[in-house]
């Protein structure tokens, strides 16, 4: 029986399953108690509200397979946000140069991040920490006041919804989706994402084994900035400004649903599908919160916070367990063979 | 010049440098930058008390930064438990508008105190029990204090009307100064004490330095990191009095906003490397003072709150830099080959020399 | 004789300060086990880190197939078919065994890597070393052995001509070794040229066919195996005559030990790290735990110093029943430890030579009973003329002194301690000869002079043997035999060791 539990425990998907039954058993509650939960379309907002929060998951879940981290991803959605209304108020530049603008910039700005971090051996969360207050300020120089967004067909975008049949979508949740499925095929089925996880596993022996260790760690941070950015267009979409506290404290609930989904702080271990059903969680907290009505806001941070330790207390327990029970299976093995020795004498 | 090379070795070079820089800046471009003036009931005024003023509370927050920082751990949480100590002592006074407290200011005081340092612990807890990156542990805090803040205040900004609450960060009656540099002073002047007279340095250093061989040497690692958070949470603590005080309110949003970074800035600038290990107090104070001189001067230049941090971000990643080990060798490298090649140059400017001879 | 498959002319590499190799000539075939000997310090790992490119060299060529090459990085040095198996495996235990073998070189499937492919071509590469493992599990479900295994299959199937295998056998046990020199063999035959290093004089002998050997970073010689008497090569690698040899065995008189018994372990073990040890050690003792690296000697000495904690068996100092929880609570016992990896855990590197000293003492002390800086460097002082530190001054960092003198502030830790019982884990290993014997005539004049109990850990047996009044041999995490006396020989050491005695 306690074997059978350790070897769940050991298998790769083991916090994924924990983290799926936690989101059934969450939403099953809801159900229990709220009778809005029943409606389908109830289920297809939590892509659409989390769309942003969902592509900046990403980002953060390639940077903490690499064992780094991305601290700067809720300041340049701010930013995105904000360029991008300034661009679209100030300028006559088309919509979709914009679109592809703040895009580039946002990549660009990852890409310089992970290559002051890789080149100069500096800690990530230093830099990125950096690289958060940066942005934060550059918005503020862009613009202390709101910008609003007015642009007819940005706005049309923002409003359209895809119908389900049981209920609709918008486009940020489905470009949320497609960018979850091209993220887990290039982790799992690209040299480019293998190398990832090797680097994660140890950088030293990533780079004995002849990898590109140099290049991919300035790309994960670059596809982090590129994700950061991405996620401020379907934030945009939702808000329609720009903002100087847009997305303020967004990289906590990106880390978290990430370590919710299965990724290990420690670097080498990841699954995109959990990071996915990691922000569904934060989403049906949320989602409690404004049903019951009378909670205030800042609750969903007290308990995005509380369940990000939940999961990182459990990671370090398993991780302990784990290592004894592989130390312990060494040992075994050294234990039988010397019959087997002594016989061949 | 003896003297003056080990100055520029020393790690007080860096930040007393930047301050003068400062300092000569607003001298020139500052009216009346260095005047010091005496009010009628005896308080001193003027820009240069103004900046130790603010800078009090970074002053502090440095301090126990930078034990965290040299046991190579982090402490980003200080901003939102600035927020939060701010709001205990606030709402315990309660904000009547007759100016009376509901509290005894002093355990009013001391329960926020109190509430600091408990963070500081859950911080420590995190980091030296559960071995979490303090980075992420502290983030924690960092997000989810400003909603416990928030909770506390039920969302409204406190505005105290007790008076003797302005006393924390204003004058008392026929004090030239006002009691939050006194507040700081005893704060540096403790820390002082402590390295001279106990070991505290070399545990945080050796803990820093090398974690594994320290517990061989029979340190208790996990309570030396454990302490050092929950120190910095004490720092926290102390400033987040200072803080409402000034404002005599509780601001849950700003309260300590981005005074993390203005902390961690004050630290390095101080000559601790980022990375843990050695660790210079003395460094840390004169960096918190440069921070703030530097807020100011950016005040004065027009800069907003809200877009300082693009400079001070800049900063952080210049010293970073400054700091780097690769970088150094990357430049001595750089320096070698130009050097090697003034010398060729030299050379074939001789041998051209001797040839047309 | 046909062309060389590897041939390094006139090696040469100077770090600052000291000449790591100096004009050394090294040659391989094709289809031969070659065995790089010589003691820590020769420059046998210098030699392949300027081969492999983690070193640039200052001087020499170096030909493979007759053809120059220059390898800056082991990435060049792998694609030269020159591939490294390391004591620690340098592979991923986070991916699967299969993408271990093949990352980097995944095969593909219309752009997209080919899994199937690769899980089987890994099982089929296993197969032919004769492993049969699941290879579709993370690499961190296997013990050192397989690792080591896997990394030669993908050091072999990255077409590899030469393989470099450092110190691959210190973690094994014989079957296990059995199993690597199957390998070898049949990739002897395949026509790699193997580099084998190895402290194990047996195992050189069994598997090698020639010996190049190392002094001081010059070359002493090359020799076919078969015409080289074990001795020889031993007085070749240490540059004294057979004669000088014989006579270190018993170079200076050993200490008596006092009927007291300061420490006496019964049955102790913990999960997953010793199974069950019994050791009494008495005053004035100098007792060595023999074994091969992982049979459990370091594990036994952690657990006497409260590293990690003992769940089997009972304990008592000086006769009281203790439970250690942390090295602290050894220290008040009185146990001091050096430990093996002086680097890692043994010099706080940033801070001088006064306040790695007094650590000990001051940890001891408490945090709060500081010791006057006058009395810290009086201490200090007295331990570096003591020991003969050799330091430019106390406050020199201990990062910048040389590997026998750190060691040498670290044992001057647990000295200024006054221990009963000092640990000292492979106190000589990597630093120069002499150094080397002072520490072995230090230890034995501790337990003479003061009465002292000392645990003389070492893997060079001949040390063992010279310093230590009784010896715990210890295999597969358990103590398999206990040497007193006249036994004590590198003979019956390695006897007790191979199984033989038992």
């Amino acid at each position: 029986m306690t074997s059978k539990l350790n070897q769940m425990i050991a298998s790769k998907y083991f916090s994924f399953f924990v983290t799926l039954a936690l989101f059934v058993i969450l939403y099953g509650a809801g159900m229990a108690i709220y009778k809005g939960f029943m409606r389908p379309q109830v289920f297809l907002n939590l892509f659409i509200d989390n769309a942003a929060l969902i592509i900046v998951t990403i980002g953060i879940t390639f940077t903490l397979i690499i064992a780094g981290i991305d601290l700067s991803v809720g300041a340049v959605l701010a930013l995105v946000c904000m360029v991008l209304a300034w661009l679209l108020a100030n300028t006559g530049i088309p919509l979709g140069l914009a679109v592809l603008l703040v895009l580039v910039m946002g990549t660009v700005f990852g890409a310089v991040q992970g290559y002051i971090i890789t080149k100069f051996d500096l800690q990530p969360f230093i830099i990125t920490l950096a690289g958060m207050f940066f942005c934060r300020g550059l918005t503020a120089v862009i613009s202390q006041d709101t910008i609003q967004i007015v642009n007819p067909d940005w706005v049309a975008l923002a409003s359209y919804r895809i119908d389900l049949g049981v209920g609709f979508i918008s486009i940020g949740a489905v470009v949320a989706l497609i960018m979850i499925a091209i993220a887990a095929i290039v982790l799992g089925f690209t040299k480019f994402g293998r190398a990832v996880f090797a680097i994660g596993g140890s950088e030293s022996s990533a780079a004995l084994m002849g990898l590109p260790v140099f290049r991919t760690k300035v790309m994960v941070y670059a596809i982090s900035g590129f994700c950061a950015s991405m996620g401020g267009l379907a934030y945009s979409l939702i808000m329609l400004t720009g903002y100087n506290l847009h997305g303020l404290g967004m990289e906590m609930d990106a880390i978290a649903s990430s370590v919710i989904g299965g990724t290990l702080l420690t670097g080498g271990v990841g699954f995109i599908p959990g990071a996915l059903i990691g922000v569904l969680i934060q989403g049906v907290i949320l989602t409690f919160i404004s049903f019951q009505g009378t909670l205030s806001a800042w609750w969903t941070k007290i308990v995005v916070g509380a369940l990000l330790c939940v999961f990182i207390i459990m990671q370090a327990l398993i991780t302990e367990q784990k290592s004894k029970l592989s130390s312990k299976r060494s040992m075994e093995d050294n234990n039988n063979p010397p019959q087997a020795a002594t016989a061949a004498q | 010049m003896d003297m003056l090379k080990k100055f520029s070795g020393s790690s007080l070079f860096l930040p007393v440098v930047a301050l003068s820089v400062l300092l000569i800046f607003n001298t020139l471009f500052v009216d009346g930058f260095l005047t010091i003036q005496m009010t009628e009931d005896g308080h001193l005024y003027g820009r240069l008390v103004d900046i130790l003023n603010r800078s009090c509370s970074l002053i502090i927050l440095a301090l126990g930064m930078t034990f965290v920082i040299a046991t190579s751990g982090i402490d980003i949480s200080v901003g939102a438990v600035v927020a939060i100590s701010a709001a205990v002592v606030c709402t315990l006074i309660g904000g009547r508008g007759d100016g009376v407290a509901e509290m005894p200011m002093t355990l009013a005081m001391l329960a926020a105190v109190g509430v600091g340092v408990l963070c500081g612990m859950w911080n420590g807890l995190l980091v030296a029990k559960f071995k979490i990156q303090a980075v992420v542990a502290t983030l924690i805090l960092m997000t989810a204090g400003r909603g416990v803040a928030q909770l506390m205040t039920e969302g409204q900004i406190i505005t105290v009307y007790y008076k003797p609450f302005e006393y924390i960060a204003g004058f008392l009656p026929n004090m030239p100064l006002p009691t939050n540099i006194f507040i700081a002073l005893a704060m540096v002047l403790l820390v002082a004490v402590l390295m001279k007279k106990t070991s505290i340095g070399l545990f945080v250093q050796s803990v820093g330095i090398n974690p594994t061989a320290a517990r061989y040497a029979g340190i208790n690692v996990t309570m030396v990191i454990f302490l050092v958070y929950a120190f910095s949470g004490l720092c926290a603590g102390v400033s987040g009095l200072i803080e409402s005080s000034l404002i005599r309110a509780a601001d849950a949003n700003n309260a300590g906003l981005n005074m993390e970074m203005d902390a961690i800035l004050a630290v390095a600038l101080g000559g601790t490397l980022l990375s843990g290990g050695k660790f210079y107090v003395g460094g840390s104070v004169i960096g918190a003072i440069t921070i703030q001189t530097l807020t100011t001067t950016m005040y004065a230049l027009g800069v907003s709150a809200d877009q300082l941090p693009v400079v001070k971000a800049a900063a952080v990643i210049i010293i970073c830099l400054i700091q780097s080990k690769k970088a150094q060798e990357m430049f001595d490298k750089w320096k070698a080959s130009r050097h090697s090649q003034q010398k060729n140059d030299t050379k074939a400017v001789i041998g051209k020399a001797v040839k047309q001879l | 004789m046909a062309q060389a498959l590897l041939e390094m002319r006139h090696i040469t590499k100077e770090f600052p300060g000291v000449r790591a190799l100096s004009n050394v000539d090294f040659t391989l075939h094709a289809g031969e086990i070659h065995s790089l000997m010589g003691e820590n310090g020769a420059g046998k790992s210098t030699l392949v880190k300027v081969l492999t490119g983690v070193y640039p060299r200052d001087g020499g060529t170096v030909f493979l197939n007759g053809k120059a090459i220059n390898p800056k990085t082991p990435k060049d040095a792998q694609d030269c078919g020159i591939s490294t198996v390391y004591q620690e495996v340098n592979l991923c235990s986070n991916l699967t065994v299969a993408e271990n073998i093949f990352i980097g070189r995944e095969p593909r499937k219309f752009g997209m890597i080919d899994w199937n492919t690769i899980n089987q071509r890994a099982a089929e590469l296993l197969a032919k070393l004769d492993v049969h493992i699941d290879v579709t599990k993370t690499l961190d479900n296997y013990s050192v052995a397989l690792q080591q295994m896997i990394a030669i299959a993908r050091a072999v199937d990255v077409d590899a001509k030469i393989l470099i295998l450092d110190e691959p056998t210190s973690s094994l046990n014989e079957e296990e070794t059995a199993h690597l020199f199957k390998i070898m063999r049949q990739l002897q035959k395949q026509g790699l040229g193997i580099i084998f290093i190895s402290h194990f004089l047996d195992q050189i002998y069994e598997i090698c066919d020639h010996i190049t050997v190392l002094r001081n970073g010059e070359l002493v010689g090359a020799y076919e195996t078969a015409k080289l008497p074990r001795l020889e090569l031993i007085a070749k690698m240490v540059g004294k005559d057979l004669n000088e040899v014989k006579d270190m065995d018993n170079f200076a008189e050993k200490s008596v030990p006092s009927d007291e018994v300061f420490l006496d372990a019964k049955g102790i073990g913990a999960v997953g790290k010793l199974n069950e040890v019994d050791v009494q050690i008495h005053k004035g003792e100098v007792i060595g735990f023999a074994g091969l690296l992982g049979s459990g000697r370091t594990e036994t000495a952690e657990l006497l110093f409260g590293i990690n904690e003992i769940n089997k068996g009972s304990l008592s100092i000086n006769g009281k029943k203790l439970h250690l929880k942390n090295p602290m609570n050894a220290m008040e016992q009185k146990i001091g430890f050096c430990p093996e990896d002086r680097k890692l855990s043994g010099i706080i590197g940033d801070l001088s030579v006064r306040e790695n000293i007094i650590l000990a003492m001051q940890a001891k002390d408490g945090i709060l009973r500081h010791i006057p800086y006058e009395e810290q460097v009086k201490i200090a002082d007295d331990c570096i003329k003591l020991l003969r530190i050799k330091v430019s001054s106390r406050e020199q960092l201990v990062k910048n002194l040389s590997g026998g003198n750190q060691q040498k502030v670290i044992i001057a830790r647990w000295l200024a301690t006054q221990p009963d019982l000092l640990i000292l884990d492979e106190p000589t290993r990597g630093i120069d000869v002499g150094t080397k014997t002072e520490i072995q005539k230090m230890a034995i004049s501790l337990a003479k002079k003061k009465g002292m109990a000392v645990v003389f850990i070492s893997s060079e047996m001949d040390e063992m043997v010279r310093t230590c009044t009784k010896l715990v041999v210890m295999r597969d995490r358990r103590k398999v035999a206990e040497l007193t006396g006249s036994d004590i020989s590198s003979d019956g050491v390695m006897k007790a060791i191979a199984g033989g005695a038992a």
